[in-house]
């Protein structure tokens, strides 16, 4: 299948299933999942990153369009799309020569479950703290981060479990 | 010069990452701004297209309690309308000229995206510019208040929920009308909201009803906003009391927009004043 297709294809179906129909889940009465970073996690490794961070930035700038939330998504979604290349290196020991051959379904579920956790954590905070905006209610921010990531997490992993199995 | 292009080479990602972040900041400190939140909001016509389809679909889950609400007010208007033909037949001469100076008109709208969950919501509406919504008006429903309206288009209008850090309403207790207020959120439980400034010598009580205070060009007097659950009695600067809402802001369905059609006129005497 054509690649660069493939990926445009997933940034618009993340981007409706996110506002659709996950914006408006309100588990508990306030918990939504924010699926639409497993772009970050999805998209290859390459030496140009310049593409990757400009479409990560439009999806994120794009769930703001539909939430209403001024910039705070793609503040968030960019900032884990830079130090990606990181967290890459730590949990995964790769160099740069690594990279075209690098497939998170080839890894280890250990390594992919602590790199994705780390990402989504550090995605789910900025964001919170961002859309809570002062000091004020900061367990209620703590409280957010944790619930949201283990929602998110606990979507991903079965998404990519269901989407692996039918290849 | 070398060592510039070279610092360049070396940083161009970061220094690309930072620049979109710079740009994602700008956009979020504007809109928090009453006044700036021009760019990044749904009242656009492709998001506004896209609630409005997904809205018409979604709209079958809600019909049964909306049926509900507006039969009760149904009932509650015909009541009032017998109310006040009652009074015009025992007092002839009370009715006045005033009855017939039209102040606010009204026009209804349906919510097509409702938010409640974070420190800053935001509503959209499927009226705009076309059918007359412009910037400041007030969005009520018939159990109470629910925003101001913000930002327009043709066709959509963003409406900023009294669910919003930013929000600032007059507010009074009913039957009481010598003591103001100002109705505020903490962003904690969508359910309750604060009543600020309230002067110390007025009597509160757990139950009271509070109302708009008409002291805005934007808010009609005494439309309902809630009852009072919780009365703090420290001496804190702020004199703070929790309201219960009636409206439940989780289910909001169609409301109604009010105009002020003295509010220009009301806002050209003010500015005379300032010069």
């Amino acid at each position: 299948m054509n690649k660069p297709f493939q990926f445009i294809l997933l940034f618009f179906f993340l981007l409706f299933l996110q506002v659709s129909v996950l914006n408006n889940i309100h588990f508990l009465g306030y918990v939504n999942p924010y699926l639409y970073i497993s772009f970050v996690f999805f998209y290859p490794l390459k030496e140009n990153r310049f593409p990757f961070l400009l479409a990560s930035f439009i999806l994120g700038l794009s769930v703001d369009f539909f939430s209403d939330s001024g910039g705070i998504h793609a503040f968030s979604i960019l900032t884990i799309a830079f130090i990606r290349l990181f967290f890459i290196k730590i949990y995964f020991r790769k160099t740069s020569t690594d990279y075209p051959f690098f497939n998170l379904h080839s890894e280890s579920f250990g390594k992919v479950f602590n790199y994705v956790t780390t990402l989504t954590v550090i995605h789910h905070f900025i964001l919170f703290s961002f859309a809570n905006f002062s000091f004020q209610n900061i367990s209620h921010v703590l409280l957010n981060t944790l619930y949201s990531s283990i929602f998110t997490l606990i979507l991903f992993f079965l998404g990519t479990y269901i989407f692996t199995k039918n290849q | 010069m070398q060592q510039l292009f070279y610092f360049f080479q070396k940083f161009k990602y970061f220094l690309f990452f930072l620049m979109l972040q710079f740009i994602a900041m700008t956009l979020t400190f504007n809109n928090l701004n009453f006044h700036k939140s021009k760019f990044v909001n749904s009242a656009n016509s492709i998001t506004g297209g896209i609630y409005y389809k997904i809205s018409n679909f979604s709209e079958y889950m809600s019909l049964k309690s909306e049926n509900e609400i507006l039969a009760k007010e149904n009932t509650r208007l015909k009541n009032l309308i017998e109310k006040n033909n009652s009074v015009v037949l025992e007092k002839d001469s009370l009715f006045t000229k005033t009855t017939y100076q039209q102040k606010y008109t009204y026009t209804n709208a349906k919510i097509i995206k409702n938010d409640y969950t974070t420190a800053f919501n935001f509503l959209l509406l499927n009226k705009g510019k076309n059918q007359g919504i412009e910037k400041e008006m007030a969005v009520i429903n018939s159990k109470g208040i629910i925003g101001i309206t913000e930002n327009s288009s043709d066709k959509y209008t963003r409406v900023q929920s009294i669910l919003n850090k930013n929000s600032r309403i007059n507010a009074r207790i009913k039957n009481n009308t010598f003591y103001y207020g100002t109705l505020k959120w903490d962003g904690k439980d969508y359910n309750t909201i604060q009543l600020h400034d309230i002067p110390r010598q007025a009597p509160l009580k757990i139950g009271d009803t509070i109302e708009t205070g008409g002291k805005s060009t934007i808010f009609p007097e005494g439309i309902l906003i809630g009852t009072i659950s919780k009365v703090n009695h420290g001496n804190s600067a702020e004199n703070k009391v929790d309201i219960k809402l009636f409206n439940d802001m989780s289910n909001l369905g169609y409301v109604y927009i009010i105009k002020n059609l003295y509010k220009k006129e009301i806002q050209s005497l003010e500015n005379i004043e300032d010069e």
